[in-house]
């Protein structure tokens, strides 16, 4: 850095304006509030290299309009690099993060209701010797409940500067925005507990504490109240079953309306748009490829801001820590916990938004537990599959009364099928690689408040821009494989009838595969392009058929009786059930757990298990129809 | 082990004074004794407050009495039995019986 002569007061401060801060804090601080409050949508999302913890960098302006990297760190309790959260924001406070600067400043984020615990990670902070400022937030939480600190006694204990702000309300925010702009000095050495442990650490706060005049506020009344409903033995699970409804029926009867409408719309403009260019490979390539593309990631978009919008709610309001301690008797039954829950359930309606949800659920190994069995999950896009299949198969007689016939009970059975194997596939991942003894159910219970507008719209904004650059890509790139494979090798400049493509080619190819399921080569290429997405095997075995999908469902239902035998049916219908035949997925789990590890695991595990079971389905049924 | 031969293995007699606090009925109070756990288990509970020597009193029962919530040191927390039965408490309010 070149040297700037300092000339007055105002030079002084050009050489030590800082450009990257790290914001510190322990879990429920209101860390991320403040975060958004000063950084607003200033923010971009990335991944610290080689492990899964995400990290938001966001850029303010200082007094003089120099810009500024604050680095959101991941929460943490205390500085022992023990778990991978803990260890990130270790590397990047000590500069060992490669990729991201060493912090000039830290802002410490504490609670204000909860000094004493929180004050031991400002020991740990301090200790490393850069200008810090010790925020106290949740001021307004603070008084309320008749709490108090001396923030000058405690300035002076700790040797920084402490701020008693409410980020929520944007009370003494001002003060670390001047934090931002005028470097403080180094803090003074602390006298800090000679042995390091926690207990000692621990006693070290109280008696900070208690030089700081800290008096504790009491506990919230409307969170007493509050859970001894949602926690009652009878009101609780009513509650939460009815909570779950909303949650489900908004993504069902909200959201994927929503999603078909932005479908037939992105359709009708697409062929508008087609209608402008000239016939052939030119508008093949930007209506099929392109267009289809940005459509087929777009469709997502609703149901995902949809669930996170109801997820964030919960959250915020502290719901969902309650939500986990009621679903989680049940969950662990398949060795998963509580929080678990939410995520498989909005699976029933995509699996995608239920993935990036995963991201509630602390414990890596829990985390990743989910993330592999959401998929079996029945799905929205296998609907119309299976659909399809019983329709054409099975004669719609009444079981039950008028209410349920053998095709709905079919369908049910589906759904059965994939929660099974959900549980099961669970169970062995639990007791097996991800076994996890070093991670139970212990979760903080944080008092309820009201969820405010502007962090809900940043969290929307956030995992929507997450979703569409990070897993759009991909998906955008697979449908231009797709579109290529479906529209070589060209003849004089026309694309192939489809059983001359490339996609054909591979079906043939595969066609000995798959043969022992009872599939023939035209079912392989709607295996094929429907890894762009389930319901794409309609529109495929349509066109090699020769019949519109769409409006004439009864014909392909007849070439389709022609093709398959019933035994190949029911093959195809558990091959659907538990193969992993959805390129979104794909790249929303790589997006999640930042690799190709584990969606390359998955995608193996899933076709195995769905091989195997329609293998077995197959002969099963033949033998029994024999 | 002519020290044990003599005097009897120690730790055979050693009966503990407190209880688990997953033994606790909702509405007591107990104060931290020892935590018998794995070492990042008891690291994550001593952040959250559960340190020996500190007073945690048990606020109220999940519905299926499992897990239940625990307030310590003004934090509540909720924690399954498979944990709380590894936290050893010394009970505080009740008369001292056969001690």
């Amino acid at each position: 850095m070149t040297c700037h002569p300092v000339v007055g007061a105002q030079e002084e401060r050009v050489g030590t304006s800082y450009r990257a801060v790290a914001v510190v804090g322990p879990p429920n601080s209101g860390k991320t509030t403040l975060f958004n409050r000063l950084t607003r949508l200033r923010q971009k999302v990335g991944n610290f290299p080689g492990v899964t913890v995400e990290h938001h960098t966001g850029y303010v302006r200082d007094a003089e309009g120099n810009e500024i990297a604050l680095i959101d760190l991941p929460g943490v309790y205390s500085l022992t690099p023990k778990s991978e959260d803990e260890k990130v924001a270790v590397d990047v406070l000590t500069g060992e993060m490669p990729g991201t600067p060493r912090p000039d400043a830290v802002i410490l984020v504490l609670n204000s209701t909860n000094l004493n615990s929180h004050l031991v990670l400002a020991g740990r902070v301090i200790a490393l010797g850069l200008p810090t400022l010790v925020v106290l937030n949740m001021a307004d939480e603070l008084h309320n409940q008749d709490g108090h600190v001396d923030v000058l006694a405690l300035a002076r204990q700790l040797g920084t500067p402490v701020a008693l702000v409410s980020a929520t309300t944007g009370e003494g925010v001002p003060a670390v925005t001047n934090f931002l702009s005028s470097a403080a000095p180094q803090p003074d050495p602390l006298e800090l507990p000679v042995v390091g442990n926690t207990k000692s650490y621990r006693e070290w706060a109280v008696r900070v504490g208690a030089r700081a005049k800290y008096r504790r506020p009491a506990a919230p009344v409307w969170t007493q109240r509050l859970d001894s409903i949602l926690l009652h033995r009878r009101w609780g699970p009513i509650v939460f079953g009815l909570v779950v409804i909303g949650v489900f029926q908004s993504i069902f009867a909200v959201g994927q309306p929503l999603s078909n409408l932005l479908q037939s719309f992105l359709n009708t403009t697409g062929a508008r748009l087609g209608s402008y260019l000239p016939e052939g490979l030119v508008r093949s390539l930007v209506i099929n490829g392109v267009w289809k593309g940005t459509g087929s990631v777009l469709v997502f978009l609703p149901q995902i801001l949809l669930l996170f919008l109801m997820i964030g709610i919960l959250e915020d309001s502290g719901y969902l820590s309650r939500a986990a301690v009621i679903a989680d008797r049940t969950m662990s039954r398949a060795g998963l916990n509580g929080k678990s829950f939410i995520p498989l359930l909005s699976a029933y309606a995509c699996a995608v938004p239920a993935i990036m949800a995963t991201r509630t659920i602390e414990s890596k190994r829990d985390r990743i537990a989910t993330i592999l069995v959401a998929p079996f999950m029945t799905c929205s896009a296998r609907l119309p599959v299976y659909t399809m299949v019983i329709a054409a198969f099975l004669p719609n007689r009444p079981v039950l009364g008028p209410l349920l016939g053998t095709r709905a009970l079919a369908m049910l059975g589906l759904y059965v099928l994939g929660f099974m194997m959900a549980v099961i596939t669970a169970r062995v991942l639990k007791s097996t690689i991800l076994k996890s003894k070093d991670a139970p159910f212990i979760l903080e219970m944080p008092p309820y408040r009201w969820p405010t507008p502007s962090s809900l719209a940043l969290r929307l904004v956030d995992r929507g821009k997450a979703f569409l650059y990070r897993a759009g890509t991909v998906i955008m790139l697979v449908t231009l494989l797709l579109w290529a494979a479906t529209n070589f090798p060209m003849h004089h400049w026309q694309p192939p009838a489809v059983q001359d493509s490339v996609v054909a080619k591979v079906g043939h190819a595969i066609e000995p595969a798959i043969r022992p399921l009872g599939f023939d080569w035209k079912i392989g290429v709607g295996l094929l392009t429907s890894i762009a997405a389930r319901e794409v095997i309609i529109a495929t075995l349509g066109t090699l058929h020769g019949v519109d999908a769409d409006s004439h469902a009864s014909d392909l239902q007849a070439a389709l009786r022609h093709e398959l035998t019933p035994a190949g049916a029911v093959a195809l219908l558990v091959f659907f059930a538990f193969a992993m035949q959805c390129m979104s997925t794909i790249a929303v789990v790589r997006r999640e757990t930042n690799g190709w590890k584990w969606p390359a695991i998955q995608f193996s595990y899933m076709t195995v298990v769905a091989y195997i079971s329609a293998f077995a389905a197959y002969n099963i049924v033949n033998h029994f129809l024999r | 082990m002519i020290f044990n031969f003599i005097f009897g293995r120690h730790k055979h007699h050693h009966v503990r004074s407190g209880c688990a606090l997953a033994d606790l009925n909702v509405g007591d109070r107990a104060v931290v004794e020892e935590l018998e756990l794995a070492e990042p288990v008891a690291e994550h509970l001593m952040n959250l407050g559960f340190v020996p020597g500190l007073e945690v009193s048990v606020a109220r029962s999940g519905p299926g009495g499992d897990p239940r919530i625990y307030r310590v040191d003004g934090t509540e927390v909720a924690i399954r039995r498979d944990v709380s039965r590894h936290i050893h408490v010394q009970m505080l309010g009740v008369p001292a019986f056969g001690d």
